[in-house]
């Protein structure tokens, strides 16, 4: 940990870079065999630059699609998403979108990986430096020359978020990033995201279907309806970090939250 | 007496911890066996007489005689070398058969004259053609060689690149795959007649018969990989600030070389195939056109003889291929 922290000092940081997002009446339907498929149904949500918020739903109903619309991959068929007031039309390095899989490219190294959006703007050369803390900051210096297939799916997934930390996002849209990972695993990493996240404070928006881990990492927990998706409830968690699972405040939002969810417990 | 061998030969190998500590040495058996099959095979390519006579009978016997010397050598020196004497051990078999299929070759064909002139040769018939006419053989070699290098590697590169730009545009897919897909079947030698009209020299026109058949299968195997490539690759790709050609060198095209390298084996034996028909062009020199002019003067043993160096020279270009590909994709988990 002291070592995560230096290297955490280690990366260059200015001011917190981040970035408020403010989803405007957006809408998306999928066409599936000649029909369309209404997915999401005009969501407003406004993210604060900064803020930790993590969107919670049945399996299905729309979040993974809500965060390539956040991301730039693909286009809202209704209403506008915006960053900092500019509306959000392709996708940008700035604001990064990390999967369920690590979705490591197989051929190459673990440096290289980490090394890809540095190598694809033309910086990397000037910045080869940035790409030893990434993978520091995540613990991973001694891996540096392995292959993907040769790391654990909890060292995976800490590549793929040094692949997106290297880049210094104002934005970090996760979806379900922690979902296949053994529970040790996933403990450990979701202490180490809220510390990354405490430390650089850029936006961070998770998609989780684990109600704790929610209340353990965001600020705001937002729970969608079934498909087409609609806001259905929200929560602040008004709790300081680090946070612990057994908090009675934090088991009461839990109870509620399973509650909304329509899994009384 | 091949009993006590036997018996020698297990209380060896059974004692072959002991024989780390100097106590007895152990004997590659089959070394013993081959060394006795080739030995034979020497002594009756001299001593029976010949019902027809073939040149290099002598020589054929000091090379087989001397083989045989050499793995009676090998016998007791080779389980002393721990990769070699692996080798050895791996390969025994096979060199015990190669010495019996010399004896019985010998016997069938010159001395009992059961396998007949001209249609059979014995193995010393073709050293012969190797004895007399090596020097047309090496420039047949050379010629042989730069058409199979230049047809192969102009079709892996033009098909390649036309195999990613169709795996990666639509628009080039969309005309491209309905051609693809009508000439693809077609073997590349059914072209023979409208090359001879487009091409100024008969090199040229084979050059292109041997190019479209190595290139065919790259084209289709590229374009089937690059358009394969998970697509979430790509959005990785995007969301990083990689612009399309960096989405194509960068992913498409290592990520489709697997399926390239399918089409690159394909290709080669396709290449292989079609090489003796391209060399019947005109050619002046070549293997091909070596064991055609052979065969119209029944000149089989020169044909046998050129279809053993034939033989040697695509196994050797599929195993530099293996090479390649194991290096290039090393990368992927439990591939090899
Ligand atoms: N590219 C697509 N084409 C058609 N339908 C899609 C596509 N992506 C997602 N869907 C559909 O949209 C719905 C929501 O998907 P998704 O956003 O992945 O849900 P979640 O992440 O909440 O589980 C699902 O019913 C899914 O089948
Ligand atoms: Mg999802």
């Amino acid at each position: 940990m002291a070592s995560q922290a230096a290297a955490l000092r280690a990366v260059p940081e200015g001011a917190p870079h981040n970035v408020a997002v403010d989803i405007r009446g957006v809408s998306h339907a999928f066409k599936l065999r000649g029909a369309d498929l209404p997915v999401l149904d005009s969501i407003d949500l406004s993210v604060a630059a900064g803020e930790f918020v993590a969107l919670l739903g049945p399996s299905g109903c729309g979040k993974s699609t809500l965060l390539r619309l956040i991301s730039g991959l693909d286009q809202p068929t209704a209403g506008s998403i915006a960053a900092d007031g500019e509306v959000i039309d392709s996708p940008d390095p700035s604001r990064i979108l990390v999967f369920q899989d690590p979705t490591l490219f197989p051929w190459t190294t673990v440096w290289r990986n980490v090394a890809t959006g540095l190598d694809a703007r033309g910086v990397l050369e000037r910045q080869r430096g940035r790409v030893d803390d990434a993978l520091k900051l995540v613990g991973l210096s001694n891996f540096a020359s392995a292959h993907p297939h040769q790391l654990s799916g909890g060292m995976a997934q800490r590549a793929a978020l040094a692949r997106a930390l290297v880049n210094d996002p104002a934005l970090l849209l996760l979806d379900e990033p922690l979902g296949k990972l053994d529970s040790l695993t996933r403990l450990t990493l979701q202490a180490e995201l809220v510390a990354l996240w405490r430390e650089k404070r850029f936006t961070a928006i998770l998609v989780t279907h684990d109600v704790e881990e929610a209340l353990l990492l965001a600020s705001r927990v937002i729970v969608f309806s079934e498909r087409p998706a609609h806001i259905k409830a929200e929560f602040k968690v008004d709790l300081p970090y680090p946070r612990h699972r057994d908090n009675p405040q934090l088991v009461a939002l839990r109870r509620q939250i399973l509650g909304t969810l329509g899994l009384e417990t | 007496m091949s009993n006590a061998i036997e018996a020698l030969g297990v209380g060896a190998a059974a004692g072959s911890p002991a024989a780390a500590s100097g106590a007895r040495t152990p004997i590659w058996r089959a070394g013993l066996a081959a060394a006795a099959a080739w030995a034979a095979a020497a002594v009756v390519t001299v001593a029976l007489p010949d019902v027809v006579p073939w040149g290099s009978k002598e020589l054929f016997a000091v090379i087989v005689g001397a083989a045989a010397a050499a793995f009676v050598a090998l016998s007791f020196v080779a389980p002393r070398l721990p990769r070699f004497g692996a080798f050895c051990e791996h390969y025994g078999p096979w060199f015990v058969a190669i010495g019996v299929w010399f004896f019985l070759w010998e016997l069938t064909t010159a001395k009992f004259g059961w396998l007949p002139k001209p249609f059979f040769s014995p193995p010393n018939g073709l050293l012969n053609v190797y004895v007399t006419e090596w020097r047309r053989l090496l420039i047949c070699i050379g010629y042989t060689l730069r058409l199979w290098a230049l047809g192969f590697g102009l079709g892996a590169i033009v098909g390649y690149a036309a195999g990613v730009a169709l795996g990666w545009s639509k628009s080039f897919a969309y005309w491209g795959m309905p051609i693809l897909k009508l000439i693809g079947p077609v073997p590349a030698t059914a072209w023979i007649p409208c090359t001879f009209f487009f091409f100024p020299t008969t090199f040229d026109a084979s050059v292109f018969i041997v190019a479209l058949a190595s290139g065919i299968p790259v084209t289709i195997l590229t374009a089937s990989g690059v358009g394969s490539v998970n697509k979430a690759y790509y959005d990785v790709g995007r969301n990083l600030g990689a612009k399309p050609w960096y989405l194509i060198s960068r992913i498409a095209v290592p990520a489709s070389l697997p399926h390239t390298f399918v089409g690159l084996f394909m290709g080669l034996y396709y290449s292989f195939a079609v090489l003796v028909v391209a060399e019947m062009l005109g050619a002046k020199y070549g293997l091909g056109w070596y064991i055609q002019f052979q065969t119209a003067y029944s000149g089989y043993a020169n044909v046998y003889a050129t279809l053993v160096i034939m033989a040697l020279i695509c196994a050797g270009i599929v195993k530099l291929l293996f090479v390649a590909r194991d290096r290039l994709l090393s990368w992927q988990e439990g591939f090899i």
